[in-house]
């Protein structure tokens, strides 16, 4: 599992959402050791400004290619500088970063929110041809162009949206109960806001079934040296979310 | 041969190190770099007890730069010595504790407890701006900072290095304060405290509400501080603040500096510790010079100071 730094070559960038991009590059190394869960961290130019790398998560690894696939919302300058990225570009890309999910499961259940979803997405193809369930949520129909990139890896796909233009109007916590209490996961993956993967958590844990969860933080290392992103785990002790993470067993980070 | 340098009695294969909190222990980033090709590793500041750190956002991104509000998170020195050290004895590289206390008495008792084979060095950490006792207060008054040195220094014979704080009026004066104290080296520049505000939010960005700033951007403050200090006192001085190129640490040297720590650099460049190092061995061919310390306070500043 070793991590590494390299010019990563853009093999494609394309526009897939509202100010969603997706990014190809060939980074063989890093894909060759990249597993679900795991992100990089990109330098998005060469200068001083803006100083730091850009965590992102992987959407997916294909060993065989050398690819790396990325799914980022632009939402500030380092992003933006990204979005600019050209097939033949250079990129310097550090990865596979962190901890990944756990992939010991048979009847494994998917929540995403939002761009929580990208890492969900390699998982889901990671975990195929186990029957996989994914339960996405976003604020409208615009958002969830991730039913046509979830089609090939998973066989059921419930929808929330927040004013309901699609699946079910509300958030993917009001729809999950109704899942679990059918009795037929024995995983849940989980990956979005804060409140929603402690939420995702308290639930499994009432039906039994063990729930990984994807945290994310603003960080400056990605190796565990800064301490910019730790976080109290349920037993007191810290934890790195670059490091020890960003997949933790939802019992070591909240209090179920 | 060219960038070897004796630090105090701290020999180092080359002049650039890395900066306390920006590293880690060293084995978070063995991965990236040969940990044996750095001059020497200045871990995490450690405490006597366990801290937790800072609550809330702990960094953000400045023009040129970062700023932070880390708190000290640490495991503590027993759990540094029980467990960190042992791993870092197969580093052929010098390994310098940077240690804080919330009272006088509290360094003097670090410096013994690390007063232990594997540790090549001491350096006080009176300029963390992130915490609320201990820190900076004793490193923004001459007579507190010369107590906590005094403590330190009659505690263990290793080489003591005192890490300055640039967040004072005048910073020869604490140099000359600490080195009459008895401090083997002096070290600057800790961060400059600074803040950052969500103008959507209307609240500060960092959970501490003020931090320390490092990067490229502070880099000219911290030349010119080095520059004074370096005249100030006869002990070796550790230049650092936003270097990122061996053309930043040769600016260090010159302006007096015996050696250079890499900081924040780490955090976008790796390897930047030891990239540093080979550029400076360039520059040196370039130059046409054998070795790194025909560098050391060679700016020709024209002052007669």
């Amino acid at each position: 599992m070793s991590k590494t730094v390299s010019m990563a070559l853009v093999r494609d960038q394309k526009t897939i959402g509202p100010l969603v991009k997706l990014l190809t590059l060939e980074a063989p190394e890093i894909a060759k050791n990249a597993r679900p869960g795991q992100f990089v961290h990109l330098r998005v130019n060469d200068g001083p400004a803006p100083l730091l790398r850009r965590p992102l998560s992987l959407a997916g690894a294909d060993a065989g290619q050398g690819t790396l696939t990325l799914i980022y919302r632009i939402v500030g300058q380092g992003t933006a500088l990204l979005a600019r990225l050209k097939t033949g570009d250079r990129v310097d890309c550090m990865g596979p970063l962190g901890a990944g999910f756990d992939l010991d499961c048979e009847r494994p259940l998917l929540v995403g929110g939002g761009m929580g979803l990208a890492p969900l997405l390699y998982l889901a193809g990671a975990l195929c041809p186990r029957p996989v369930a994914v339960l996405m949520g976003g604020r409208s129909q615009e958002e969830l162009f991730w039913q046509g990139l979830f089609a090939e890896a998973c066989r059921h796909i419930h929808i929330t949206t927040d004013d309901g233009s699609l699946g079910r109007r509300g958030v993917t916590l009001d729809l999950l109960p109704e899942l679990l209490a059918g009795g037929e996961f024995d995983r849940v993956a989980a990956c979005g806001p804060r409140l929603m993967l402690e939420g995702a958590g308290r639930l499994a844990a009432r039906h039994k079934i063990a729930c990984q969860v994807s945290l994310e933080d603003y960080m400056a290392c990605g190796v565990g040296a800064c301490l910019s992103c730790t976080c109290a785990g349920a037993d007191g002790r810290r934890r790195k979310v670059c490091a020890d993470g960003p997949v933790f067993w939802a019992g070591e980070v909240f209090a179920l | 041969m060219m960038l070897n340098v004796d630090l105090a009695g701290i020999p180092m294969k080359t002049p650039v190190m890395t900066a306390s909190g920006t590293f880690g222990f060293g084995p978070e980033y063995a991965d990236f770099v040969d940990l044996n090709r750095l001059g020497a590793i200045v871990v995490k500041g450690t405490t006597l007890k366990p801290r937790p750190g800072n609550d809330g956002r702990r960094i953000a991104e400045t023009p040129a730069g970062m700023l932070n509000a880390i708190g000290l998170e640490n495991p503590g020195v027993d759990e540094f010595l029980a467990h960190t050290l042992p791993k870092l004895q197969g580093i052929d590289t010098p390994v310098i504790v940077n240690i804080s206390g919330n009272t006088v008495e509290e360094y003097g008792e670090l410096a013994a407890r690390l007063d232990v084979s594997g540790v090549a060095g001491i350096e006080i950490n009176i300029s963390c701006p992130n915490v609320k006792e201990g820190g900076i207060a004793f490193g923004t008054s001459c007579a507190s900072a010369a107590a906590v040195v005094k403590a330190v220094k009659g505690n263990t014979a290793k080489p003591v290095i005192t890490k300055l704080s640039p967040n004072v009026t005048d910073i020869a004066e604490m140099a000359r304060a600490v080195e009459a104290a008895g401090t083997d080296a002096i070290s600057l520049i800790n961060t400059l405290l600074g803040m950052a505000i969500d103008i959507h939010s209307w609240r500060p960005v960092l959970g501490n509400v003020v931090g320390g700033l490092s990067g490229p951007a502070v880099k000219p403050v911290a030349v010119r501080m080095v520059w004074q200090v370096a005249r100030a006192v006869r002990c070796p001085v550790i230049g650092m603040g936003g270097i990122m190129t061996a053309r930043d640490a040769v600016e260090f040297l010159l302006a007096g500096a015996s050696a250079v720590a890499v900081g924040t650099a780490n955090f976008v460049n790796p390897r930047a510790g030891v990239e540093v190092a080979e550029g400076i061995r360039d520059y040196l061919a370039e130059k046409g010079l054998t070795h790194v310390r025909q560098l050391i306070g060679r700016v020709n500043d024209f002052t007669g100071r």
